[in-house]
């Protein structure tokens, strides 16, 4: 089974990264991009066979170390 | 008096930390990051600069869960003190033994340059050889040490006189300008500035001694 894990910055953190490369797209003449968040996905490979367990298994290992929850927000998507 | 210094796979700073401590007086221990346990009549750990781990993931990430941290939290946790530097408050904050993350600068660009600092506090063992509201210049490298506590978590900070330093111009975008935190019981600093780094006249500047002076001090008494 397959996880996938989007991690964000939470929406009151700023992200320059994301501000960089919206001001990026402003210079290539991409006008009306209001805003630029930039996060990451994390794609997991899973013995597991049961969605619902496994989806309890990814949200625990994004609660220890896949995300830091200070600054930033998950979510576990499990492909069937 | 005896400090550790924790070593990661990618950690470069710890020599000149264990210069600065052996300077001080202390007599230091190099622990491995496998290592399970401290060696035994540790007065301080200290967590070095570095790019444990390359910074895979978020800075510190890993190294927050290798197995001598777990080591690092007890001795925390019984009210040992922990100096962490650079990379090495990027691990502290990651395990949680203190509060807030460090993000990507603000500009974006890795910075390594010297920059003035205001002692917040001299209430601490690390902090009692300045004087409160005293200017230092120590230096800075790093491209994540923009500094965030949401506000409840900074009125706590402020309110409890735990903002150890701050920066005089800020370099990284750190919420109240803040270059170094200590833990509740203040036996605990975590600063993005290196200390170690301005120890000897030959780095060019001495203002971080005195935080090694003053631990030495702290435990000659005790």
């Amino acid at each position: 089974m397959k996880a996938r894990v989007y991690v964000m910055l939470k929406s009151g953190v700023l992200d320059p990264q994301g501000e960089a490369v919206r001001h990026a797209l402003a210079t290539l003449g991409f006008d009306g991009v209001e805003g630029v968040r930039q996060g990451k996905v994390i794609e997991l490979e899973l013995t597991e066979t049961d969605a619902t367990r496994a989806e309890a298994s990814v949200t625990e290992m994004c609660e220890k170390l896949l995300a830091n929850t200070v600054i930033e927000s998950y979510r576990v998507e499990i492909a069937q | 008096m005896r400090a550790a210094v924790i070593v990661f796979p990618g950690s470069n700073c710890d020599r000149d930390l264990k210069v600065a401590f052996e300077r001080a007086g202390f007599s230091v221990d190099m622990v491995w990051h496998k290592d399970t346990s401290m060696p035994d009549g540790i007065d301080i750990v200290g967590v070095p600069g570095g790019f444990s781990f390359g910074d895979y993931l978020r800075c510190g990430a890993i190294a927050a869960n290798s197995p001598i941290c777990r080591a690092v939290i007890d001795h925390a946790s019984r009210g040992g003190y922990v100096l962490g530097i650079c990379n090495g408050f990027q691990v502290l904050t990651e395990t949680g033994i203190l509060p807030g993350a460090l993000r990507r600068n603000a500009g974006l660009k890795y910075i390594c340059r010297t920059v003035g600092l205001k002692v917040e506090t001299a209430d601490s063992a690390f902090t009692s050889g300045y004087q409160a509201g005293q200017e230092i210049m120590i230096p800075i490298a790093h491209h994540d040490g923009n500094y965030f506590a949401d506000e409840g978590t900074l009125a706590r900070l402020r309110d409890a006189d735990r903002i150890a330093f701050s920066y005089l111009d800020n370099p990284n975008g750190s919420v109240a300008d803040i270059a170094g935190v200590l833990s509740d019981n203040r036996r605990v600093l975590g600063m993005m500035p290196h200390p170690e780094r301005a120890a000897d006249a030959g780095h060019g500047g001495s203002d971080g001694a005195a935080m090694f002076r003053a631990l030495a001090s702290q435990f000659a008494m005790a």
